[in-house]
């Protein structure tokens, strides 16, 4: 009887080695063990079998049986991998179809970008944010920086006035509205809702009646103003100093000019080295188109706090023998246009969405 | 202001460069907008000639062939058209190669057959004069062959400068001249006032015997200065007196014409030429016009003037409008004989105003509002004295008409050498700072703590305090190696406030949601409104917009995402998804305009990309916009809901509109714009869009800090819920009842479903399939206690909402 089981089982690993499919297999494995097969029988009858011969007989079945079982196991393992194999070679993609696309991704106008750039230089240097109304009053924008009565820029020509509900204009009354031309009527008001030391950025929306390449009705400034016992004219320099480097490069210098504006004495508008060129000339050999063969390129204008201004709010604590301060102020689509290369302001304006997609 | 060097140079002559000295000016504080040439631009081939010979040309009338030495040996043929050609001139020769100052190069030519080795020079063909009429003749001592340069200022280069409204006192070349003394260090000639012909006769009573002058207005005239000159011969001026001129950007008329003008251009002090005899009545009164008083200005305009408006009159009434312009009724002409020299010193803010009402600036007027200094006006007068009796063959009336005399005593400030340091942040020594204000023409005595500084006149109006004179010793002493230091702050500290945080943060949430951001106009039109159909609504109007398109303030924020977005559409764009933050403008009584921060956005096309996987995506419509807005308002974590309302705006589509509540008070809208209102932009697609006021977000979230709640302790449990309910009923009102009755152990219910069936659920009724979270916070839910709850919400939909569970 245990020459027929080794026999049983020769044959059958026989078969299962030569089966080359997972139906081939299944074959073989109903051939030798599925219900009606030898072994099986042969285990099933062992009851029958005289005492002596049980024992013997149906550990040699039940063996046999085993390792049937594990060779049809590893054998199937191995044809169902190699199957899967040959399946999935031919179940092929064309890799070179388009991708699905990713979410799409929305940008921040460069306007508003480069604002946060030049907002979050100054939060770092100890400066809060502040935002004023862009209708303001002859007073603020005007009369509290130490406009005089002359000074060309209140004519119609140079400020969009707001129509007034009754009565003409009149151009010079304290409380007439227009819009401002730029962000520095809120020196005064801060400075008349905060005692010093004060340190603020003011950025926001200005307007002046012009358009061509490098003016619209409507653009952006950022004004700065630190009003403290002790800020000097050399603290200017270094904190433009500190903010130029950080948004044009590590390598910037600035320059001080003398200039003149009505709400700082001294006043100077500040230059920083080109980062187009070395002195003026490009790495190509040309005239640098950016600074114009300059080596500088002026970026805004500032100066101490005029003791005028500062007597304005002298009852806030700004008494112009104790206290000093600097102010600057810069345009933002300027600083954008310079840093990113941007030919004309009008753009920023045009919103045309392959120039949006772009910063 | 233009500064013809050649000018310059006879006050001050740096040894730079013109660019080294327009970067040297730029750098102390005068700006330089650019610099020309004027003239020829090479000097070569420009000399002196003797005409020896001048003929007749043979084959033409109006030439002459002329036989000229130009000092280089051989005399040459030059033939010239000029009538007044004669043998024996002086004149001025372009020999063939000089290069014109149009550009053209000269070459050999033959005129009517004859030779013509280069050209006779008229004034205007080298730009220092503006006749054509005939050649130059020149002064007969100067050789042949001598470079025309040193005769004539053919060639000058020029600074144009943009004087700033401090230093009225620039706006003369010898103004310029002291500033170029003070940044270079080069000398300073005397002034060109030093010698005054009149000095020695000032208070002599002649003149008052010719005319009689009245100033009613002292206030509004501080100075008024007069000088007669007789026997005044009215001619061309001389050469150099043109070319100055011209350089400078004036037109050069006849000789007391071209003074006036000279000499303002040498001191910044305009001044008036009277023809005596047609001063009626030979008086002259300042006064205050009446109001509706006309007269005609010399540019043949009538002008009406009003109380506040200075004139000069004579006896038959109005000359001048005084500082601003002349009257045609007295002006110098070809035969006058006797001229009245005017020069007044005005009050600069009453001729501002002047000038702004009539719409009139001149010469005179942009000079006379920056406000000079009275002492001005004698300099002008003694220049002008010498010119006039040089030029114009005339004597001078002993005696000048002086009223008011010159201005306020010079003023002396202390200038402490510690208040430089520290506000300048580096020290200068007291020496260096007297050095810088001795070469401005300050007066510095040293003090114990610095320097007493007097100011001289022509700075009377900028100087006045000790920071004026800090910026004179910064800007020439100290900018440029200033320190760059840090402020020192005293524990200020820097941060955005919460609304400024909150505004990143909703425009970082349209971007992260594929939204593109804009910067649109604050202003638009009325026809803009009107296309809004929001003509109706108050606005904010601009007194002198640029155009109409941009006359008034915006409401919303709409239009100009409309614009923008055709704009775009025009250029291609298959699908928008934009968005603006910034203010609109609401006009309030008596006061300026509330300014809410607002946030819209709109979307339109497809939402997605199309794909060759997806290639018909869904156009964006209210849920697609619904969708953005919670994007926004659930990221910076406001409470919100809609409120549906047909009425909510007039350019939303009435059953796809409705208003955004903020804690349950109305603070924007939402919906799709109204097809004939979408058809205003030439858009036929569903667009969707919403627009809401940041700052009442703001106001609802202010100081709110979230606090933690324990959602991991104890398990949810999930149940979904069918309801029917009758197609008025709302998902928002379903929801609110189920929350109301589910009571604190409902976490949570949201639709996700929506099924119509006229057979299976009956017409005019909703299925909306819900999911219901349960959980309490302290232990885990039993099935009961579940089961309890959801009949408690079956039984509350059933009654308040006639709404029945759906069972299969």
């Amino acid at each position: 009887m245990s020459g027929r089981i080794a026999e049983i089982q020769q044959e059958a690993g026989a078969a299962i080695a030569a089966a080359t499919t997972t139906t081939a297999l299944e074959d073989v494995r109903v051939r030798y063990l599925g219900r009606k097969a030898e072994l099986p029988n042969l285990l099933r009858s062992v009851a029958e079998l005289p005492p002596e011969q049980r024992a013997a007989t149906g550990k040699a079945a039940n063996q046999a049986r085993q390792a049937l079982e594990a060779a049809i196991e590893r054998r199937g393992g191995e044809l169902a991998a190699a199957e899967l194999e040959q399946r999935l070679i031919t179940d092929r993609l064309d890799v070179t179809l388009p991708a699905d696309p990713l979410p799409a991704i929305g940008r921040l106008h460069l306007m508003t970008q480069t604002r946060r750039e030049i907002e979050d230089v100054f939060i770092g240097l100890g400066f809060n944010v502040a935002e004023g109304p862009e209708v303001e009053t002859v007073y603020y924008n005007f009369d509290a920086l130490n406009h005089a009565p002359t000074h060309p820029s209140r004519l119609l020509t140079d400020t969009f006035y707001i129509r007034p509900a009754q009565d003409e204009i009149d151009i010079f009354h304290p409380e007439t509205a227009l819009l401002r031309v730029h962000t520095s009527p809120m020196q005064v008001r801060a400075m008349q809702s905060q005692p010093p030391p004060i340190y603020i950025i003011v950025p926001g929306r200005v307007y002046r009646p012009d358009s061509d390449a490098t003016h619209t009705p409507q653009f952006h400034q950022i004004e700065g103003l630190a009003v403290d016992t002790d800020i000097t004219l050399a603290d200017l320099k270094g904190t433009l100093l500190t903010f130029a480097r950080a948004i044009f490069g590590e390598e910037r210098q600035v320059r001080l000019r003398p200039h003149f504006f009505p709400f700082t004495e001294p006043s100077v508008e500040v230059d920083v080295s080109c980062f187009n060129c070395v002195d003026g000339v490009t790495a190509d050999g040309q005239r640098c188109p950016l600074c114009k063969g300059t080596a500088w390129i002026e970026i805004l204008g500032s100066g101490m706090v005029d003791p005028n201004v500062l007597a304005e709010v002298a009852d806030n604590g700004y008494d112009p023998e104790k206290v000093q301060g600097f102010a600057f102020g810069m345009g933002i689509e300027r600083i954008a246009m310079l840093k990113h290369g941007v030919p004309d302001l009008r753009l920023f304006y045009d919103n045309d969405i392959r120039l949006l997609e772009q910063f | 202001m233009r500064v013809p060097l050649e000018w310059l140079h006879e006050y001050c002559a740096p040894d730079l460069d013109v660019l080294a000295l327009a970067d040297r000016l730029a750098m102390t504080g005068t700006e330089v907008e650019r610099v020309e040439r004027h003239g020829v631009s090479g000097l070569d081939n420009f000399v002196v000639g003797k005409v020896l010979r001048a003929e007749q040309h043979p084959d033409a009338d109006r030439l002459r062939v002329c036989l000229v030495d130009t000092g280089d040996g051989e005399p040459s043929q030059i033939v010239c058209g000029a009538p007044n050609v004669a043998t024996g001139q002086t004149v001025a020769v372009a020999r063939p190669g000089a290069v014109m100052p149009d550009g053209t190069k000269l070459k050999v030519a033959k005129l009517r057959g004859q030779p013509s080795n280069g050209m006779i020079l008229a004034e205007d063909e080298v730009a220092i004069g503006t006749d054509h009429d005939g050649i130059m003749v020149l002064p007969d001592e100067v050789p042949p062959g001598t470079p025309l340069q040193r005769v004539l200022p053919i060639a000058t280069d020029v600074l144009v400068l943009e004087v700033t409204p401090n230093r009225p006192d620039c706006l003369g070349i010898y103004g310029v001249a002291r500033e170029v003394h003070a940044a270079t260090g080069a000398e300073l000639s005397a002034p060109p006032w030093a010698e005054d012909p009149g000095a020695a006769d000032r208070n002599a009573r002649d003149v008052t015997e010719l005319v009689r002058i009245d100033v009613e207005c002292p206030e509004l005239c501080p100075r008024f200065t007069a000088r007669v000159f007789e026997d005044v011969k009215i001619a061309p001026s001389p050469p150099w007196l043109k070319a100055r001129l011209m350089a400078a950007g004036q037109r050069p008329i006849s000789n007391i014409v071209d003074i006036t003008n000279y000499v303002m251009l040498l001191t910044g002090q305009p001044l008036h030429a009277f023809d005596l005899d047609r001063i009626a009545g030979a008086q002259l009164t300042v006064r205050t016009a009446h109001d509706g008083e006309t007269m005609q200005t010399l540019d043949g305009q009538t002008r009406t003037l009003d109380s506040e408006m200075v004139l000069i009159a004579d006896a038959d009434g109005p000359t001048s409008i005084a500082g601003v312009m002349g009257g045609a009724r007295s002006e110098v002409e070809p035969t006058t004989t006797r001229v009245l020299m005017e020069v007044a010193n005005w009050n600069g803010a009453n001729i501002h105003r002047t000038s702004l009402k009539l719409g009139l600036r001149s010469e005179a007027s942009s000079r006379n509002e920056k406000g000079l200094q009275p002492e001005q006006a004698m300099e002008a007068q003694a220049i002008a004295a010498q010119l006039i009796i040089d030029l114009c063959g005339a004597s001078l009336v002993p005696g000048t008409i002086d009223i008011g005399g010159d201005g306020p005593p010079p003023k002396t400030i202390l200038l402490r050498d510690a208040r430089i340091t520290s506000l300048l942040g580096v020290e200068i020594p007291r020496s260096r700072s007297a050095e810088i204000l001795i070469a401005l023409e300050f007066d510095p005595h040293p003090v114990f703590d610095g320097l007493e500084v007097t100011v001289p006149a022509f700075r009377r109006a900028d100087v006045t305090r000790e920071a004026d004179l800090i910026e004179e010793v910064a800007r020439l002493g100290a900018l440029e190696s200033l320190p760059a230091t840090l402020p020192s702050r005293h524990g200020a500290a820097g941060r955005l406030t919460e609304v400024q945080r909150l505004r990143r943060g909703a425009a970082d949430a349209l971007t992260a949601q594929g939204l593109h951001e804009i910067v649109g106009w604050s202003f638009e039109g009325p026809e803009l409104a009107a296309r809004l159909r929001i003509a109706d609504r108050a606005v904010v109007e601009l007194e002198n917009p640029m155009s109409t398109e941009q006359s008034r303030l915006r409401t919303t924020l709409l239009g100009s995402l409309l614009d923008v977005g055709r704009r775009n559409r025009s250029r291609g764009a298959p699908a928008l998804r934009l968005f603006e933050a910034g203010a609109v403008y609401l006009p309030r009584e008596g006061a300026r305009p509330d300014e809410p921060y607002h946030v819209a956005a709109l979307l339109s096309g497809p939402v997605r990309r199309a794909t060759w996987r997806d290639p018909e995506p869904p156009p964006a419509d209210f849920f697609a916009a619904k969708g953005v807005l919670a994007g926004v308002l659930d990221s910076i974590r406001v409470p919100w809901s809609l409120r549906a309302d047909p009425q909510t705006e007039p350019f939303l589509h009435p059953g796809r509109a409705a208003r955004i509540l903020i804690d349950g008070e109305p603070a924007g809208w939402i919906g799709e714009i109204h097809p004939q209102v979408a058809a205003g932009w030439d858009w036929t697609e569903a667009i969707a869009a919403f627009e809401v006021d940041l700052d009442a977000v703001a106001a609802t979230v202010h100081g709110h800090v979230a606090h933690y709640r324990d959602l991991t302790s104890f398990p949810e449990i999930r149940e979904d819920l069918a309801v029917i309910v009758p197609d008025t009923v709302s998902a928002a009102e379903v929801l609110a009842v189920v929350r109301a009755a589910g009571s604190s152990l409902l976490a949570g219910a949201e639709v996700f479903d929506v099924y119509r069936d006229e057979h299976r659920i009956g017409a005019g009724n909703v299925s909306l399939a819900l999911r219901l979270r349960f959980r309490a916070p302290d232990r885990t839910l039993t099935d009961e206690e579940v089961a309890a709850r959801r009949r408690k919400i079956v039984a509350a939909l059933g009654s308040e909402l006639n709404g029945r569970v759906r069972d299969s």
